[in-house]
This record gives structure tokens, sequence and C-alpha cells, in this order.
């Protein structure tokens, strides 16, 4: 993160002579500030139509009346709950099969081969199939969001256990451990980075399906949904309330796993 | 294991279900209308590719793909550089960027169709988006990682900025910026069929759209064994593309990635 620049002597030459505190955050504040005056400058011109394009200031108004009178709070907690239960699913039966793949000879050869397969296929691809199968409903949606988590569990702990050292393997055998205490003692922890960079991304797909399930299945509360309520009724105001709050929770996510990996990561000294 | 022993092995479960779907269907375990036999299913392959449809569908999805993927990958390149290249650009953008790229691209569709209709151009334009995230991203990533070795061997040489930037900074950045390459790629066939599910009325994912309205099973896992080809043929060539392309490395690559 230093500040190799080639242009950045010219650049930071016109850049304000702040503090390094101070900086980053009045840089960061041009753009979202400049955006909004802009669009504040577009409605009051009215170079649109204002079903179009709300006023900022309308923007808030519906969030504040989402928050205090609306369905706000049952909205982003059912598609919390549907990402948080889909991720623990599909990443449960993804560190199975992972470890499996990875630890047996005998399950990669069978199972390997088929793994890959299904994994060429687009992730949405199996939306409709899901939702004949389990309904367009809570179930099916829960289905897809698993779906999704479980690819990238499997493919991190595949790999990662695959790739223990020989020599903790040797050291297995002379120590004359049982499967489960290699398993537990040596495979795991050795494959725990992977594992890890399996379960961040099997979060941020949870999420990516869970709108994907909440747009394409049955109408149901979730944030998701409420973005097709606002393309059916025309209400850009709610779209965008809900496109912020989208973003919002997806940083909570993000800032959540990267904290998770370095804690359960933590007892590594590299 | 042999090589012949291990084609077998790596079949044996795919036959094994195949041969366990076949006789669940024969013996009707399951209703049509949850599982379609494997006959009904390689009938509508069969059917599709006689009439054109198939052909004419994939090379919609591909196109969709190639022109979003091409304009998401050509502005991210342009801009992944600068904000690699310039702290004070990077510190500009890269917040509002992050916040709005925790979206998951689909979540712009409705949007989007509300903006644009439910033509070309709305697809092309979350496509573009889908892979102009990861491209953004890594071309920067890559940009700032130069190993300090080199940047100080540029500067005892007294390169100037262009030649810097060609003979060092890009070289070295190489690696990453395929890794945001093709990652923009496989976002960009996700989102293609995302959007064809969503509103469209030509595609793989149309197809699989009207398969479920019409209770086709049989359609839909046709359409779904096909995406699956067709991905693996696009991955295949990207693969391709980025192997000829790293020759040079050689054996210095696995340092650099």
């Amino acid at each position: 993160m230093s500040g190799f620049s080639l242009s950045a002597p010219v650049l930071n030459r016109i850049g304000p002579k702040l503090s390094p505190r101070l900086r980053p955050v009045v840089l960061g504040a041009i753009l979202p500030v400049g955006l909004l005056i802009g669009w504040q400058a577009i409605v009051s011109a009215k170079l649109a139509p204002s079903y179009m394009v709300p006023s900022p200031a309308d923007v808030v108004l519906r969030l504040q009346m989402e928050f205090y009178g609306g369905t706000f709070w049952l909205d982003v907690g059912s598609s919390l709950s549907r990402v948080l239960r889909g991720f623990a699913i599909g990443s449960a039966f993804g560190l199975a099969a992972g470890l499996a793949l990875g630890l047996s000879r005998i399950a990669e050869g069978l199972f390997g081969p088929l793994f890959m397969a299904y994994r060429q296929v687009a992730l949405f691809a199996w939306v409709p199939l899901l939702s004949m199968w389990f309904g367009g409903g809570e179930t099916g949606k829960l289905a897809f969001v698993s779906l999704s988590a479980f690819a990238p569990v499997v493919v991190n702990t595949w790999r990662a256990s695959r790739a223990i050292p020989e020599k903790l393997r040797e050291l297995a055998a002379v120590l004359t451990f049982g499967r489960l205490d290699y398993l537990w003692l040596i495979a795991l922890p050795g494959a725990l980075p992977g594992i890890v960079t399996g379960l961040r991304t099997a979060l941020i797909y949870a999420w990516i399906a869970t709108v994907g399930a909440e747009l394409f299945l049955d109408i149901a509360p979730g944030l998701g949904g409420r973005l097709n309520e606002g393309r059916d009724k025309f209400e850009v105001d709610l779209m965008l309330v809900a496109l912020l709050l989208l973003a919002g929770l997806g940083m909570v996510f993000s800032r959540a796993a990267a904290f998770a990996e370095s804690w359960l990561l933590r007892w590594r000294t590299r | 294991m042999t090589r012949a022993g291990g084609i077998a092995t790596s079949l044996a479960v795919p036959v094994l279900l195949l041969v366990l779907w076949s006789v669940s269907s024969a013996e009707g375990w399951l209703p049509d209308q949850l599982l379609p036999a494997p006959s009904e299913v390689w009938q509508q392959l069969v059917e599709n590719a006689a009439s054109g449809d198939l052909w004419t569908n994939t090379l919609i999805s591909l196109q969709r793909v190639g022109e979003g993927f091409a304009l998401g990958a050509i502005a991210g390149l342009v801009v992944g550089a600068c904000i690699g290249l310039s702290r004070t650009l990077r510190e500009m953008v890269e917040p509002l960027f992050l916040f709005l790229a925790q979206v998951p691209p689909l979540g712009w569709i409705p949007l989007a169709i509300l903006a644009l209709g439910i033509d070309e151009g709305m697809k092309v334009s979350v496509i573009a988006w889908a892979s102009f995230v990861p491209v953004v991203l890594n071309v920067a990533q890559g940009m700032r990682d130069v190993p300090t070795g080199l940047r100080e061997l540029g500067r005892v040489l007294t390169f100037d900025p262009w030649f810097l930037f060609t003979r060092i900074v890009l070289p070295s950045a190489v690696p990453q910026i395929f890794t945001g390459l093709r990652e923009g790629l496989a976002n960009a066939w996700q989102t293609m069929v995302a959007a064809e599910l969503f509103a469209s009325s030509e595609g793989l994912g149309y197809l699989i759209s009207l398969g479920r309205q019409l209770f086709q099973l049989d359609l839909v896992l046709a359409m779904v064994v096909v995406l699956g080809v067709v991905g693996l043929a696009v991955n295949g060539g990207m693969a391709l593309i980025e192997r000829r392309l790293l020759r040079w490395q050689g054996s210095s690559r696995g340092q650099a990635a």
C-alpha cells in the first residue's frame, strides 16, 4: 500500500495539503458530494421527470419512512436470515465434502470430476430447477442460497486439505494417529487458511444468491423483493433505498468476514 | 492409478447416477414434472440443435457476454490503472467504488430496467458493470504491488515514467491483471444468465425460464447442460490466452503471483 506512483507527484501537488489522517476522508468525500450536488442540480433544473429521478431529500424521507413506519426491519431481517441460514447449511455440507475430496483419494477420484462439471454451470441456471423442486417460497430460496455457498467451500477445503505438507503426514504416521486424530489435529488446522478463504467467498456468494433468490422467486419480505416492488410500482426512491441498504449490508459482511478471518487465523505467526 | 483407471473411476459415479436416473423415470419413482427421463433431456438437446434454436440462442448469449465484458474490461483496465498508479486518485475514487461494488451486480437489474428498458442496453450495461468491478480491483492491486527492487531499479536507471510503466509496472502486474480479467469474465457469464432469466426473449437464460414457465423440466435441464459446456469452453479459451501471454514469465510466475 505504499504510494508508488507515476503521476502522483503532479497530482499530489494539485491535491490539498492535508494532514495524513484527514486526507483520505476529504479526498474520499469529493466524488460522493459532487454526485449529490449534480443529482440535486438535475432535480432542481427539472432536467428529468421526478418519477424517474427523485430528489436526494425524497430518498432520505423514504428511508425514514421505511425505518419508522415501514417494513424496513422485517426486510433486512429476512434477507439477513436467508444469507446466514443458507451460508450455514451450504458451508457445513461444503466442509464435509471438501475434506472428503481432499483427504481420500478414492472420494476424489469418484466425485472430483463430477463436482468440477457441476461447477461449470452458471449459478443462476439452478434457480428455475430448484424452484421447481423446492417451490418458489422459503425452501426454494434457502436451497439456492445453500447451493451457492456450497461450491466455494468445497473447492477451497479440497485444495487446502490436499496440500497438507508431507512432513506433517509422516509425523502423523510416526505418532500412529487414528483417522479422527489426523483430521482434528493435522488436517483441519493445516487446511484452515484455505477453509477460511472458502468460507469468506461462500458468504459473498450467499449474499449474491439471496438477492437473486429474492428477485427471481416468489415475493416475500426481503430487500430483493423491495427492489422488485419498486420496479413494479415505478418507485425509484424505494429502489434507491433498497440499493443503499444492500451496499451497506454488503460492507458489514465483508468487514465481518475479514475480522472473522484474522481472528480464526490469529495463531499463525506468519 | 493408471490413466485409464483414473478415467474409469471418474466416470463411475456419473454413469451410476445416469443409470439410477433412467431406472427412476422408467419405474416412475418421481413424477415427470420433477425429473424427466434422461432420454427426454437428450431429445430436447437434439431438437433444439436441429431447429437451430440452440445455436442462435447460444450466440446471442455469447454476444451479450462478449460486449459487456469488453466494455467492462476496457473501462476497468483504464480506471484500475489510474487508481493503481496515483494515490490521490485512489483515495478519491476507492471509497465510493467499494461502496457501490458491495451491491450484487444483479441487484442493479431492476433499476437498470427502469432507466434503460429491457433491451440489450440494459443487459450489456449490467454485465459490463459486473466485469468492471474485479478488473478495477485487481489491476489497481497489481500495479501497486510492484516489487520494491524493481521500482528502485527503474529509479537507478532513471527511466522516464512511460518507460517505467511499460517496462516494469505493466509486466509485473500482468498476472494480477489476468486474475481480474478471469474473474471479470466469470462475473459477466453469471450476470448474463441472471439478466436473461430476469428479462429477456432470447438467449440461453431465456430458454431456461421458458422451460420453467411451460413446466418443461427437460428443456431446463438440457439448457443447464449447454450452459455448463459453453461455460467450460469460455473458461478454457481464457486460460489458453492467459498461458500464451504469460509464457515469457516461465518459472518466475509462481513468485510473482
